[in-house]
């Protein structure tokens, strides 16, 4: 395998639906090119990063602010009857 | 190094039970899928518009237009792809508005594949994020992802941090599975290569902040410092 077709896969092996076969040969490319492994290793540090990174929560008082909003706009629609929103 | 697992893989049946009830005009189990959903709509909102305003008015407006279109959800998809959808069509919206100068489609696309690949190719220290504060951990995050295109962060988003599957996203985008692949490796190695200059192993083997080699460290302080930035 070379550095291109390693880059074209990684996506699927990260997500782990590589066929057995192309993930051995990504494995055993990755065994011996130390640039592929640091790719390989510091995307997917970059993905959990982001995943563990509570980057936006939605703050508790906010969150009970919009849903009450929410509700009561729901209603309203309700009442006015079936339109096209 | 095993694979990544997708961790949003909620009672389907469960949700289809509420969004029936919905649809027969129980408000209170719309109300449940509100609290069920809110956060990763906000979330979503958030990272298209890079506006917290306007992520709480997609929250509103996304969870109305669901509410009010309940009856034509064909039941063929899970809920939270079809509410998704309508939130990325809202939050795209919010985001022409404010920047009208720039078309802004999820259809963009760059024309060659230069751009993503590695150039930065430096080791990042063991625990990159233990560098910095939670604040300006945050900062660095949120300043990377803006960096990239709308149409890019949209699939990295839904794909990587909501945790959809590939089929899902490109039902959610209206997007081909092949479009989303290849947005989501290349979204996958800009921000690789992006977070590389602030995580990358130091040359000294101190890993702590010394501030002595990047200024967009100190940048990111600096904002943390004044409050100026994305929350």
């Amino acid at each position: 395998m070379k550095c291109s077709e390693f880059l074209h896969e990684l996506t699927s092996y990260l997500d782990g639906v590589l066929d057995e076969k192309t993930k051995v040969e990504l494995e055993n490319h990755l065994s011996w090119c130390h640039n592929c492994y640091v790719v390989c290793d510091t995307t997917k540090k970059t993905i959990e990063i982001y995943r563990d990174s509570q980057l936006y929560e939605l703050p508790d008082d906010l969150r009970s602010r919009l849903r009450s909003a929410i509700m009561t706009k729901c209603q309203q629609q309700k009442k006015r009857g079936p339109q096209s929103v | 190094m095993g694979a990544i697992q997708n961790k949003l893989d909620g009672p389907v049946s469960e949700e289809l039970a509420l969004v029936r009830a919905a649809k027969a005009g129980d408000d209170s189990a719309f109300e449940e899928l509100v609290r069920r959903y809110d956060r990763n709509v906000f979330r979503i909102a958030q990272h298209i518009t890079q506006n917290r305003e306007d992520a709480e008015d997609v929250v509103q407006e996304a969870f109305l237009k669901a509410y009010g279109n309940l009856a034509k959800f064909q039941e063929q998809s899970k809920f939270y792809t079809w509410l998704v959808r309508i939130a990325v069509n809202e939050a795209l919206m919010k985001l022409r508005r404010r920047k009208p100068e720039r078309t802004v489609s999820l259809d963009e696309d760059i024309k060659t594949e230069d751009d993503s690949l590695p150039r930065e190719i430096a080791d990042w220290s063991p625990n990159p994020e233990q560098q910095y504060t939670q604040a300006e951990l945050r900062e660095i995050l949120s300043k990377t992802i803006q960096g990239l295109p709308p149409g890019f962060r949209t699939v990295f988003v839904l794909r990587d941090v909501e945790g959809l599957s590939t089929e899902e996203t490109a039902a959610a985008l209206e997007l081909s599975v092949p479009a989303v692949k290849s947005r989501l490796l290349r979204a996958r190695l800009q921000l690789r290569e992006r977070l590389t200059r602030y995580f990358q192993r130091r040359e000294n083997g101190d890993d702590k902040k010394s501030g002595s080699k990047s200024g967009d460290v100190q940048d990111v302080k600096n904002d943390v410092a004044s409050g100026d930035g994305n929350q």
